[in-house]
């Protein structure tokens, strides 16, 4: 009895065995070592910087073809891994970080009313713009944070601010701001314009002590390429290096401002003879 | 007069309109200045037409209209333009406006005045003489009436109902209006039928209103007047159509997809005095009401008077006034400043104390469909808010996010105090700048 029994169930095993065997030659899926390799390599945050969805789907993307440079938050070290792999170049990336041009704190800037609904800034910039009485500044209520993944902003006193080691430079924050005021810059930089505002100076000074009035001492006082001017607003070009904190200490509102991290570059205080002497030779 | 239909939802607050409705409309005196917006109507902004330092007079163009949809703006009073700046516009942003310093002479330009020969004006010189006049809905939603009144061939109108139903509480302007003026009202709703040739009348009223009902129909030879059930959002259009013909606007269409064309009893006003002085649109009647200030009124006043300059002459607010709302307290905007101009669609100004103010709490929602039963369109305002607040967009537009009249019955009757219109209103944002981007 126990013989039949155990003769039959190992003839089925045995039968199954051989089925799926076959079954895994004939219906094998060729998949290129590749992808298995790259996602390996990738930080599996799947935060959709590379405007693919997921890790997953980079990979695959990568090996038909994609740029391999696109993970943001794996940064240059992914990168190299990635075009390792492909045996591609490997090009260098500066470290991107996303940054707030706005300081525009609840100490230092007026506001215009209680605001007492939803707290999110999207849907406070449907009452009337939000409370701040400066329509282009930061509204403090967190959408940025909500959409940031890795914990890289914090809202202190009504003020969004970006931790440059937490933030991978995936640009998930970058839509989510109504006021548009986030902007992707390298971490080099240390030296910025901490305001957005293209309202008029006097209009500036009533509402906020570190907007920018348009004075244009930093571009005019100190001849430098790096700053800007668009109307009323003084821009900082990041696509150059400014090391020197000359604009920030000639400026009349404190917009400009030096703000140092573990990745930025170390700063210049030119001698004030440069300076005099620059002053003379406008003169 | 038969029993008109019900439409679904709905909420009775508390009216609070006796204060004013007895008020016969009083004429604010000329101000010292006056902020005109460029922009006060649905549709583009005006294009000034004016420069600081020009002298103008009373009814002369400041800004020519911007497009098909937009209106022509004109001088409140007689003086100069002293500014051409952004000042606070009532949509709580800053917006480009002319300041007019008067002249204290409150001259009109040539051709305003004597009456004129309206009743056999030509279709379309009645309809040249309403965009010329610059005259948009003036129950709130400042729609240029011109454009309502050139509705496409394929769309045949067979109805105009004038709306007198003025549901928004405290509000008594458009009571007063009809009777004080209800032959003005009856001669510019004639007028208005005339242009998209239609022979039935309709005025619809809320039972509130018994006086203005009497003075309307003693006039009203061969024009039906209604009156109406007494609920919130009575005089919401589609509401409108829905009880007085029973007919129903489909999702996304407009009152000339059931042949129906809807008016303010303030409009018809309008229309009447355009076609027959030539008179623009430079004056309206507001309810200056509510506990914060010291004598509510009705008042006759220009287009551009600061709501401060009202203030003063009402007798100023008391020290507890919490809240400033431009129009009715359900649909109204919230003011930071009185520093805003009346606009051509400027129906009152309801000043709250700190115990009709409640702030903002809300707890979650406890699925009891208050809001479901209170939607006059139907919708599920809970469902379509949760979509908005998780950012699932697509799916408030599947729940027909985009019907929302944003008449605020949800967030008044939610015992969670859940601000389901503003979700809502941040999901129809978000739905038409997607809508935007993708043309």
């Amino acid at each position: 009895m126990i013989l039949t029994t155990v003769l039959t169930l190992a003839a089925i095993g045995l039968l199954a065995g051989i089925g799926l065997g076959a079954a895994a030659k004939i219906f094998a899926v060729y998949i290129d070592p590749r992808v298995e390799q790259i996602e390996a390599v990738l930080p599996q945050y799947n935060c959709g910087a590379c405007g693919y969805a997921g890790c997953s789907d980079y990979a695959k993307a990568v090996v038909e073809g994609e740029n391999p440079n696109l993970c943001a938050p794996g940064g240059p070290v992914t990168n190299q891994q990635v075009s390792g792999i492909m045996g591609a170049e490997v090009v260098e990336q500066e470290k991107m970080v996303a940054f707030v041009l706005c300081a525009g704190n609840n100490t230092l800037a007026t506001k215009k009313y209680i605001y007492n609904g939803v707290a999110d800034c999207n849907s406070a910039d449907l009452v009337g713009g939000g409370d701040k009485a400066c329509s282009y500044g930061c509204l403090g209520l967190g959408s940025c944070v909500l959409a940031c993944d890795f914990e890289a902003i914090v809202i202190e006193d009504g003020l969004a601010r970006i931790l440059p080691d937490m933030c991978t430079g995936c640009k998930a924050c970058v839509p989510a701001c109504p006021k548009n005021i986030i902007k992707m810059i390298p971490a080099s930089r240390s030296v910025h314009v901490v305001c957005s505002s293209q309202d008029k100076g006097p209009v500036v000074r009533k509402i906020c002590k570190v907007g920018c009035i348009g004075c244009k001492r930093c571009t005019k006082d100190i001849p430098n390429e790096e700053i800007f001017m668009v109307d009323t607003l003084a821009v900082v070009d990041y696509s150059k290096s400014l090391r020197s904190d000359a604009p920030a200490k000639v400026c009349p509102t404190d917009s400009i401002q030096v703000i140092e991290t573990e990745f930025t570059e170390s700063i210049i205080t030119p001698e004030p003879v440069e300076q005099a002497a620059a002053q003379e030779e406008r003169a | 007069m038969k029993a008109a239909f019900d439409f679904h939802g709905g909420i009775h607050p508390a009216y609070n309109k006796e204060t004013t409705a007895g008020l016969p409309a009083e004429e604010l005196p000329l101000q010292e200045k006056y902020i005109v917006p460029l922009s006060q109507s649905l549709g583009a902004a005006g294009n000034p037409v004016v420069e600081r330092g020009t002298e103008v007079l009373k009814g002369q163009l400041l800004a020519e209209p911007g497009g098909f949809v937009s209106v022509p703006i004109h001088a409140p009073t007689s003086g100069k333009v002293s500014k051409i700046d952004n000042f606070p516009h009532p949509s709580g942003r800053m917006m480009t406006a002319l300041e007019i310093t008067a002249d204290g002479e409150d001259r009109w330009i040539d051709g305003c005045g004597p009456l004129r020969d309206f009743e056999n004006m030509k279709p379309d010189a009645i309809k040249k003489a309403i965009w010329d006049a610059g005259i948009v809905g003036m129950g709130g939603a400042a729609f240029p009436t011109h454009v309502k009144l050139s509705p496409p061939k394929e769309k045949p109108i067979d109805t105009l109902i004038i709306n007198g139903a003025e549901c928004e509480p405290y509000l008594t302007a458009d009571h007063r209006i009809m009777v004080e003026h209800a032959e003005e009202v009856i001669s510019g709703a004639r007028l208005m039928a005339k242009v998209i040739g239609v022979e039935r009348i309709i005025v619809g009223i809320e039972r509130n209103k018994p006086d203005a009902i009497d003075k309307m129909l003693s006039l009203a030879d061969g024009i039906e007047v209604e009156a109406l059930h007494v609920v919130y959002p009575q005089g919401s259009e589609k509401q409108l159509i829905y009880a007085l013909l029973g007919r129903s606007v489909p999702t996304g269409g407009l009152p000339m997809d059931v042949g129906v064309l809807v008016q303010n009893v303030g409009t018809a006003m309008a229309a009447y005095n355009a076609c027959a002085f030539g008179y623009p649109l430079i004056e309206r009647i507001i309810t200056v009401t509510g506990s914060g200030i010291a004598q509510p009124k009705n008042l006759k006043v220009r287009v551009g008077t600061l709501v401060s300059d009202i203030v003063q002459y009402c007798g100023g607010l008391s020290r507890n006034t919490m809240k400033a709302v431009m129009g009715g307290p359900m649909m109204g905007i919230g003011q930071h400043t009185l520093d805003v101009p009346v606009m051509k669609g400027t129906s009152g100004m309801v000043f709250l104390t700190a115990g009709e103010v409640t702030l903002f709490r809300s707890d979650p929602c406890i699925r009891c469909a208050a809001c479901v039963e209170a939607c006059p369109m139907g919708l599920l305002p809970t469902v379509i808010s949760s979509y908005s607040v998780n950012s699932m967009f697509d799916t408030a537009q599947e729940y027909h996010a985009m019907d929302c009249i944003e008449c605020g019955c949800c967030s008044y009757s939610c015992p969670s105090h859940i601000p389901l219109v503003q979700n809502i209103r941040r999901a129809k944002a978000e739905i038409l700048s997607k809508q935007k981007k993708a043309s």
